[in-house]
C-alpha cells in the first residue's frame, strides 16, 4: 500500500527538481521513443542510430527515386497544377518504379520494404511535386498498410497484387460535417442478411478520381456511437458510389479531391475489412502514421523550394550584393518566395507553387490546430501532479 | 552464348562542380558526390536488354577500386546484372590506375570467366580516356566494336552500327568480341525500388589483381592538374572589315 504512494511522491520530486532544459529533452524523448529514453537504452546497450544515417539499400533507393522525380515527373510538374489533372503517365510510371507498393510483400509484387523507405520515397517525390508525393503516400501509408494489417488471406490476394501494380486505392472517413470530429461521422451501414446497404456521403476524398479500390468507413450501429464504425472494401465499379466533380483547390491540385456520395450501395459481409466496429480503432492508428508520411511530404517540400529559391538568390544581385549574402535566417516557403521578389510571386517560377501546395499540411490528416491542442493535452497532464 | 562482362567505374557525379586540389596533384574528391559513369550505365543496360532478348545467360558486373565502388556494382546489380566482381585496388595503386591496368584486369577476367562479349562504356567521364575497350580487345586478340550506337546479334557473329566523324559505319564482328557504349546506343532504366531489393541478396565477389597475374605498376605520372583558364569576356566589333583586323592582329588568321 505505502509503495505507490513512495513512488508517486518521488516521482512528482524527481520532476519538481529537474531543471527545465532536462525536462524538454524528456518530453522530446518520449515522443520519438516511447518506452526507453536514449540515456537508458544506451547503459542497456542498445543504441538507435541517428535519423540521417542510411542503410545502402536505403540510400539507393533515395539516389533512383530522386534522379527519378528529376527526370521523369519534373516536366510534367507545372501542366499538372494548371490543369488540375495527374497525368496518367505519371501514375503509370509510380507503379513501373515500384513506388506504390514499397512495404508491399514481394509475394503480392511489392518492393518487401520497410516504412522508413517509404517516408524517404516520399520525401524526394515531394521534393518535386507535393501532389504526386501525397498520392503514393496515402497508398502506401493508408491503403496498403490497412490491407497488410487487417486483410485476410482471400482479401489480401484480391487486392494487394493490384495495389502494387496498377490500382490506386482511396481512404474515405472525411465527411461535410465530420473533419477533426471524425467520428460523428453519418454514412450508415444496414445489415441485410450476408451483406450490408451503405448511404451516405464523404468528402475531401483524395484521390478518388483515380481509385479503383476505396476503403470507407460507415458506422453499422448509430447507437453505439463510434464503436459502431466500419471499415469497407468498396470497388469503383459498385452500383449507387458516385464520385462527385473534384475540387478546384489553391495548392496540390494535380492530387483529385472529391466528394462521394453512396447510394444504397450493396456491399458483401466479406468486404468488411478487419472487425465490426473497429473502424475507428484502424482510423487513428493508420492516420497515425499517415501523419509522418505527411510530414515527410511537406519536409520534402520545404527542401525542393529551398533548392530553387538558393541558387537564385546566389545569381541575382541587387546594390552590388548578391541576394543571398542579405543576411536571412528563416526557410518557410513564404520566405522563399519574398526572397525571389517579384518574379516569386509569378508563375514562371516554380517557388510559388510549393507555397501554395504546402498550406494544405497545415489542414490535412490531423489538422495544425487539433495537433497543438493534443500536444497541449500532454504537457497539461505532465504538469499535473 | 553464355555470359557478358559490363565494366562500371565509379566516377565524380557529372553534375558536381570539379575543383582542383591546392597541391595541383588531383582533383578533390574527399566528400564529393560520386555515380556510375553515364557511359558505363548505357553498357549496362545493353547487357542487361540482350539478356532480356535471351541472347545471353549471364551479366557479371566489374569494378575495380577501393571499397566504395561495390555502390556502383550494386547499383549495376539493382538494374538487372546478375552477380558482381570487385577487383581490389586502393591507395597509390589506385590513384595511378589507368587503362592499360584496367584492360590487364578485363583481359584477365574475360578469360577466366569464358565470356562472349565485354560491354564497356566508350568513356569515363573524369579522364575522357577513351582507350580501355581498344587495348582490351588487342590484349584478348578480339575483333572490337567501338562506339556503338546499336548492337544486333546474329547467330556467332554481332552486327554493330558505330558513330564516326562522317556518320555511321556498320561492322559485323566475330564473337568474342568487345564492344563500347555510345550515347545513343540506350537510354538506361531507372532501378526500380525492388529490383534494388532483390540487388541486396545478388553476389559480389572480391578479389585482387594479383589474383588474375596483373601488375599495377603505371606507365604514365600526373605531373601536374590545372583548371582550364577562366573565360574572358568577348569583344564587340561593328562591321566585319573590324573582325577581319582583330582575327589578324590576335593572329588568328
Amino acid at each position: 500500500m505505502a509503495s505507490p504512494l513512495i513512488r508517486c511522491f518521488s516521482k512528482v520530486g524527481r520532476q519538481v527538481s529537474r531543471p527545465w532544459s532536462v525536462c524538454q529533452h524528456g518530453l522530446r524523448n518520449r515522443s520519438t521513443q516511447p518506452d526507453v529514453s536514449a540515456e537508458q537504452a544506451a547503459a542497456l546497450g542498445v543504441s538507435y542510430p541517428p535519423l540521417q544515417t542510411y542503410s545502402e539499400e536505403e540510400g539507393m533507393m533515395r539516389d533512383a527515386v530522386n534522379k527519378f522525380a528529376h527526370e521523369r515527373l519534373a516536366p510534367f510538374v507545372s501542366k499538372m497544377d494548371e490543369n488540375s489533372h495527374m497525368d496518367a503517365e505519371v501514375i503509370k510510371s509510380l507503379f513501373e518504379q515500384g513506388l506504390m507498393g514499397i512495404e508491399i510483400d514481394p509475394e503480392y509484387g511489392g518492393t518487401g520494404s520497410t516504412f522508413f523507405s517509404s517516408i524517404l520515397v516520399i520525401e524526394e517525390l515531394a521534393k518535386v511535386d507535393a501532389s504526386v508525393a501525397v498520392l503514393c503516400d496515402i497508398q502506401n501509408t493508408l491503403i496498403n498498410t490497412l490491407f497488410t494489417k487487417l486483410g485476410t488471406a482471400a482479401q489480401k490476394e484480391r487486392y494487394l497484387s493490384r495495389l502494387s501494380t496498377d490500382m490506386v486505392g482511396s481512404f474515405c472517413l472525411s465527411e461535410a460535417e465530420s473533419g477533426s470530429d471524425a467520428f460523428s461521422l453519418k454514412t450508415r451501414a444496414d445489415k441485410h442478411g450476408d451483406y450490408y446497404v451503405i448511404n451516405g456521403s464523404k468528402m475531401w476524398i483524395s484521390n478518388a478520381e483515380q481509385a479503383g479500390v476505396f476503403l470507407v468507413m460507415a458506422n453499422v450501429d448509430p447507437s453505439a456511437g463510434h464503436r459502431g464504425i466500419t471499415c469497407f472494401i468498396v470497388d469503383r465499379d459498385t452500383e449507387g458510389l458516385q464520385i462527385g466533380k473534384k475540387e478546384n483547390k489553391l495548392g496540390l491540385r494535380a492530387s483529385s479531391t472529391c466528394p462521394l456520395n453512396l447510394d444504397n450501395i450493396k456491399v458483401p459481409e466479406k468486404n468488411i475489412l478487419g472487425q465490426i466496429g473497429h473502424g475507428y480503432k484502424y482510423a487513428i492508428g493508420m492516420l497515425n502514421e499517415g501523419r509522418i508520411g505527411i510530414a515527410a511530404q511537406m519536409l520534402g517540400l520545404a527542401q525542393g523550394c529551398f533548392d530553387q529559391a538558393v541558387p537564385y538568390t546566389r545569381q541575382r544581385v541587387q546594390f552590388g550584393k548578391r541576394i543571398f549574402d542579405f543576411q536571412v535566417a528563416t526557410l518557410t516557403t513564404s520566405k522563399c518566395i519574398e526572397w525571389m521578389g517579384g518574379v516569386g510571386f509569378t508563375k514562371d517560377y516554380p517557388v510559388e507553387k510549393y507555397y501554395r501546395d504546402c498550406k494544405i499540411g497545415t489542414i490535412y490528416e490531423g489538422t495544425t490546430n487539433i495537433q497543438l491542442s493534443t500536444m497541449a493535452k500532454f504537457i497539461d497532464k505532465e504538469y499535473d501532479h | 552464348m553464355s555470359r557478358v562482362l559490363v565494366g562500371v567505374k565509379r566516377v565524380i557525379d557529372y553534375a558536381v562542380k570539379i575543383r582542383v586540389k591546392p597541391d595541383h596533384s588531383g582533383v578533390v574528391t574527399d566528400g564529393v558526390k560520386h555515380s556510375m559513369n553515364p557511359f558505363c550505365e548505357i553498357a549496362v543496360e545493353e547487357a542487361v536488354k540482350l539478356k532480356e532478348k535471351k541472347f545471353i545467360k549471364e551479366v557479371v558486373a566489374v569494378s575495380c577500386g577501393p571499397t566504395q565502388v561495390t555502390e556502383t556494382i550494386r547499383t549495376a546489380l539493382a538494374m538487372g546484372c546478375d552477380r558482381g566482381i570487385h577487383v581490389e585496388v586502393s591507395g597509390k595503386d589506385y590513384e595511378a590506375m589507368g587503362p592499360l591496368q584496367i584492360s590487364k584486369i578485363f583481359a584477365a577476367l574475360a578469360k577466366k570467366e569464358e565470356a562472349s562479349l565485354v560491354i564497356l562504356g566508350k568513356q569515363a567521364i573524369d579522364d575522357d580516356c577513351n582507350q580501355t575497350g581498344q587495348m582490351t580487345a588487342a590484349l584478348l586478340d578480339w575483333p572490337q566494336g567501338t562506339f556503338a550506337s546499336e548492337v544486333t546479334i546474329d547467330g556467332e557473329k554481332v552486327k554493330v552500327v558505330r558513330e564516326i566523324d562522317g556518320g555511321l559505319e556498320t561492322i559485323k564482328i566475330s564473337m568474342p568480341a568487345v564492344l563500347t557504349a555510345d550515347l545513343r546506343l540506350n537510354t538506361p532504366r531507372y532501378a526500380t525500388l525492388p529490383n534494388i531489393m532483390k540487388a541486396k541478396k545478388k553476389k559480389i565477389a572480391t578479389m585482387k589483381p594479383a589474383d588474375l597475374g596483373v601488375d599495377m605498376v603505371s606507365r604514365v605520372e600526373v605531373l601536374r592538374v590545372d583548371e582550364p583558364p577562366t573565360r574572358l569576356a568577348g569583344v564587340k566589333v561593328e562591321t566585319v572589315d573590324d573582325l577581319v583586323a582583330k582575327l589578324k592582329a590576335n593572329g588568328t588568321i
